[in-house]
């Protein structure tokens, strides 16, 4: 790629902080999320889900319910077509199978988590699909059930899927299990590694499921019309993954599928598998009107993906000097009902921070009673940090080296190996210790009882994928962007940013609009910090097309040759005439010329690797066991920061989340395996009363993959905080807590000893 | 299917009469009678904040309270808050800090701001993360919500 503007530092756009062109739309409730959508005729979807943790499905009867008044349709899984042995790919979660994904949306056969969906009805408003709900018959003959991940290993565990058998290491087992894959990474020789080793550290870790929380409860609404063509509104963070997932359930071909995505209220990773949009088509066909289905806010938890619980052994072997000479870790995540958890990444990212020589990394993915995992913001990784993090700081106090300092004697760099393979291009996590170490927050003292100070770092990959844009010159000099990326969290902007940064014109020049996929071409979802990185790498290149269609105009409007029209700046010269962007644009208009209409598509391959280093300082109380945060600073390799405010954003809500994890959010299930908090008010979220300011510091060492050096900034800063606090509270209590939440009545426990 | 009631109540100014069933909260009068949807559920059981309204000036969780409750009450919505094609100084305030990413919160916080802001004009960090501690977030982490919540008392000042 030609990198004309990396290095580059006196941006006009890029590093400005100007409003995102959704704010007013936001700001005065005139956006349009899917829950708003009222559309002439429509229905209401509800479902039924299962009361069991595990049981078989004996028989369903939907007679009382379709004798209702009201009532319009009622579908179950045997509305689905057969989809045996299916495979589609979603995302950073990679390939799934159709089966399971649609045994998701509709159980078949048996339940396998409390809250499972079972069937559905449409009716003509919620309060009538609901009371027929609840007439739909279902009989069940219930089945032991496990959701601890280690004895849902254990032989004598109840098995889930009676045909999955263990893929170890690329071998097929040939009994039945709840172990779907055993994974292993290992460089160098680990044995030997340790042999070298005068210190050794070794620890067991435990965490529990967490949900993402976005306060959006999933919404969709779906119309199957008479022509053969289903239109789906929805909250998604790819409309484009989720038209491919909804023409494979429904096995129509994806150019019968329309989704138009809708402002989305928060996803972190929850919002990419369907769950409602297929069922809405089901009920839309049957009943021949558009179907809205919202969840209720239990259902969210109860029955979409949360992150995995997990158990985790960590063992680091040190020279006296600090040095790291070896590595194992032995990793056990859960991936709820169907295969395909998060333990990939997990094991990619545990010593990924860190250049070991010789390390050897085990990861198995294991199903249990609980939902369906899903991506949850850098998916595998914040559990994997906890562990090594804590470690690392181990060793720091066991040497008597300070903690920065040991990490940034074993930090990755540019040319390390990672233990899955990948050499590292150049990337700024030494910065970002370095900015650690020379922040007011470290440099200032904490003194007084009960208080301790931990530091944590934290990695993720940044994926790109497939993105597309396109524009159109209008006659004032403004710019129409249209993109297929959904925006969460004011991506907007900064894709819009880049273009005008390409561009010579102001950002508010820019008229971004996020399009249903008809309108715009394939886009990759949003997730995997993506966004500002590839869909601004296309937006960029969308700016060259335009910049190269603009100069090729002027030639003519000039007529000269298109080597004879300088650009600099967005103004357009040739001898002494002279006009910026908006006077050509509006002399196009007048002119008998071609209007300008530009188009971009990118597939950046690899990834982009962000870091970030988080300090914490906390307050232990010894009578009720909580922990106040009394300072928090989140540092972060951003690349470039294309609007610092919302990366400064990213990262204080990530680090929020973080906290949130580990501090008081945790599925808390009873002895039948039933989640007793599915609220907000029993699943404990931070409040703004529960932290602090978040401080934070942007780190810029340019990704030399994109031409302003972006990297994603939305996983990075949830991956240390737990770890971080673990650290600070070790140093208020000299306790090391293991196990995840660290909440008031275990760290009460804890104390007592 | 219970019988409906016609309750009237001023809603962001205008006088207003809607029918509602005893079981409607007032949430869903808004959203699905009156096509207010800038109010927002999160919960639909008074735990997140995200459609809060006030009524006779105070705030309250919409999904709480019964559409038949409204009956001869004062009722604002974010519907409210821009005049004249003007936004008020709370939602400029938010949208110069940067204070919303998904935007699903901003309704619910924006009308607890107001509230807090008319009880007290001066806030203390403390005050602000007191009496918006009912409405979550969960993009920002609050950071940049509390400082424009600031930056709109002093610009209001
Ligand atoms: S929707 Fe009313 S408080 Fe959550
Ligand atoms: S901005 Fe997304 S929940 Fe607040």
């Amino acid at each position: 790629m030609e990198d004309l503007y990396l290095g580059k530092t006196n941006y006009k756009v890029i590093g400005q902080r100007p409003i995102r062109h959704d704010g007013a739309d936001k700001v005065t409730g005139k956006a349009i999320y899917t829950a708003d959508l009222q559309l002439p005729n429509m229905a209401h979807g509800k479902l039924i889900r299962s009361p069991h943790a595990h049981a078989k499905i004996k028989r369903i009867d939907v007679s009382q319910a379709l004798a209702v008044p009201g009532v319009l349709a009622v579908v179950t899984a045997d509305d689905f077509p057969d989809l045996a042995e299916k495979i589609a790919m979603m995302g950073e979660a990679g390939a799934v199978n159709l089966q399971h994904l649609a045994g998701n949306c509709l159980a078949k056969d048996k339940v396998l988590y409390k809250g499972h969906a079972v069937a559905a009805v449409a009716a003509i408003n919620t309060h009538v699909a609901e009371e027929a709900a609840k007439k739909i018959v279902v009989e069940y003959e219930p089945l032991p059930s496990v959701t601890w991940v280690l004895d849902a290993m254990k032989p004598d565990a109840p098995i889930l899927h009676d045909d999955l058998r263990t893929d170890e290491l690329g071998q097929k087992g040939d009994k039945p299990t709840n172990v779907s894959v055993h994974i292993a990474f290992e460089q160098g020789n680990p044995a030997e590694g340790f042999k070298q080793a005068e210190i050794i550290v070794e620890r067991e870790f435990r965490t529990a499921s967490v949900h993402q929380g976005y306060i959006e409860p999933h919404a969709a609404v779906a119309m199957w019309n008479e022509d053969g063509r289903l239109k789906i509104w929805t909250a998604t963070q790819g409309s484009f993954t989720c038209r491919q997932q909804t023409a494979e359930l429904l096995q129509i071909p994806v150019s019968q599928v329309l989704v138009v995505p809708c402002e989305i209220g928060g996803g972190f990773g929850g919002k990419i598998a369907v769950y409602l949009e297929p069922v809405a088509a089901l009920l839309s066909r049957k009943c021949g009107r558009p179907v809205k289905m919202t969840m209720q806010r239990a259902e969210v938890f109860e029955g979409t993906g949360p992150t995995p619980g997990s158990y985790m052994r960590v063992k680091l072997g040190a020279k006296k000097d600090g040095t790291l000479v070896a590595g194992e870790a032995w990793l056990a995540y859960d991936c709820g009902a169907f295969p395909g958890g998060m333990i990939g990444p997990g094991s990619m990212c545990v010593f990924s921070c860190y250049d070991i020589p010789h390390a050897r990394v085990d990861g198995y993915d294991v199903l249990n009673n609980k939902p369906k995992v899903q991506a949850y913001r850098a998916p595998g990784s914040t559990q994997a940090a906890f562990a090594t993090e804590q470690v690392i700081d181990e060793l720091a106090l066991q040497l008597k080296l300070d903690p920065i300092e040991i990490r940034l004697k074993n930090a990755a760099k540019e040319g390390t190996r990672r233990v899955d393979g990948p050499v590292y291009p150049r990337i700024g996590f030494i910065e970002t210790l370095e900015a650690a170490r020379n922040s007011e927050h470290w440099k200032s003292p904490l003194t007084g009882k009960n208080r301790g100070r931990g530091i944590a770092s934290g990695f993720w990959f940044n994926i790109g994928g497939a993105s597309s844009c396109s524009a159109s010159v209008m006659e004032d000099g403004t710019v129409s962007l249209i993109e297929g990326s959904t925006d969460i969290g004011g991506t907007r902007t900064s894709i819009a940013m880049q273009l005008a940064e390409t561009l010579g014109i102001t950002s508010d020049d820019v008229r971004p609009q996020v399009a249903d996929t008809d309108s715009v071409g394939y886009t990759f979802l949003t997730g995997g910090s993506r966004v500002t990185f590839a869909t601004g790498l296309a937006a960029y290149k969308l700016g060259l097309d335009l910049q190269a269609q603009m100069r090729d105009r002027a030639a003519r409007l000039w007529k000269c040759s298109v080597d004879e029209v300088q650009v600099e700046d967005g103004t357009y010269s040739y001898k002494d005439q002279k006009l910026t962007f908006k006077e050509l644009a509006a002399k196009l208009a007048q002119s008998a010329l071609e209007p300008v209409v530009g188009r971009s598509s990118v597939n950046p391959e690899g990834s982009t690797n962000g870091f970030a280093t988080h300090i914490a300082d906390v307050e232990v109380d010894p009578e009720t066991g909580k922990v106040t945060i009394l300072r928090y600073t989140a540092i972060q390799d951003a690349g470039k920061a294309i609007h610092p405010s919302y990366v400064e954003g990213q990262m204080q809500g990530g680090a929020v989340q973080g906290i949130g994890w580990a501090m008081n959010e945790e599925y808390f299930f009873d002895k039948n395996d039933q989640m007793r908090n599915a609220s907000f008010l029993d699943y404990r979220m931070p409040t703004c009363l529960d932290v602090p300011m978040i401080e934070t510091i942007i780190v810029e060492v340019p990704n030399p993959g994109h031409p302003f050096g972006v990297r994603g900034v939305g996983e990075a800063p949830i991956v240390p905080p737990p770890a971080a606090m673990a650290n600070a509270i070790q140093r208020a209590t000299g306790i090391r807590f293991t196990d995840l939440p660290m909440s008031p009545p275990k760290v009460w426990k804890a104390l007592q000893k | 299917m219970a019988k409906k009631t016609v309750v009237s109540s001023t809603i962001n100014g205008s006088s207003t009469e809607f029918l509602c069933e005893p079981r409607q909260s007032l949430l869903e009068v808004l959203r699905d009678t009156l096509h207010l949807t800038g109010s927002k559920e999160g919960c639909n059981n008074g735990n997140c904040g995200a459609c809060t309204v006030l009524m006779d000036g105070k705030p309250v969780l919409s999904c709480l309270v019964l559409g038949v409750e409204a009956e001869g009450a004062k009722i604002e919505t974010v519907e409210s808050l821009a005049k004249n094609g003007q936004l008020a100084p709370v939602q400029q305030c938010f949208l110069e800090g940067a204070a919303l990413q998904c935007g699903i919160c901003t309704p619910g916080f924006l009308m607890a701001t107001k509230a807090l802001l008319e009880k007290f004009p001066q806030p203390t960090e403390h005050d602000i993360r007191f009496h918006l501690a009912n409405n979550l977030c969960r993009c920002t982490g609050y950071d940049k919500i509390v400082k424009s919540v600031q930056a709109c008392a002093t610009a209001v000042r």
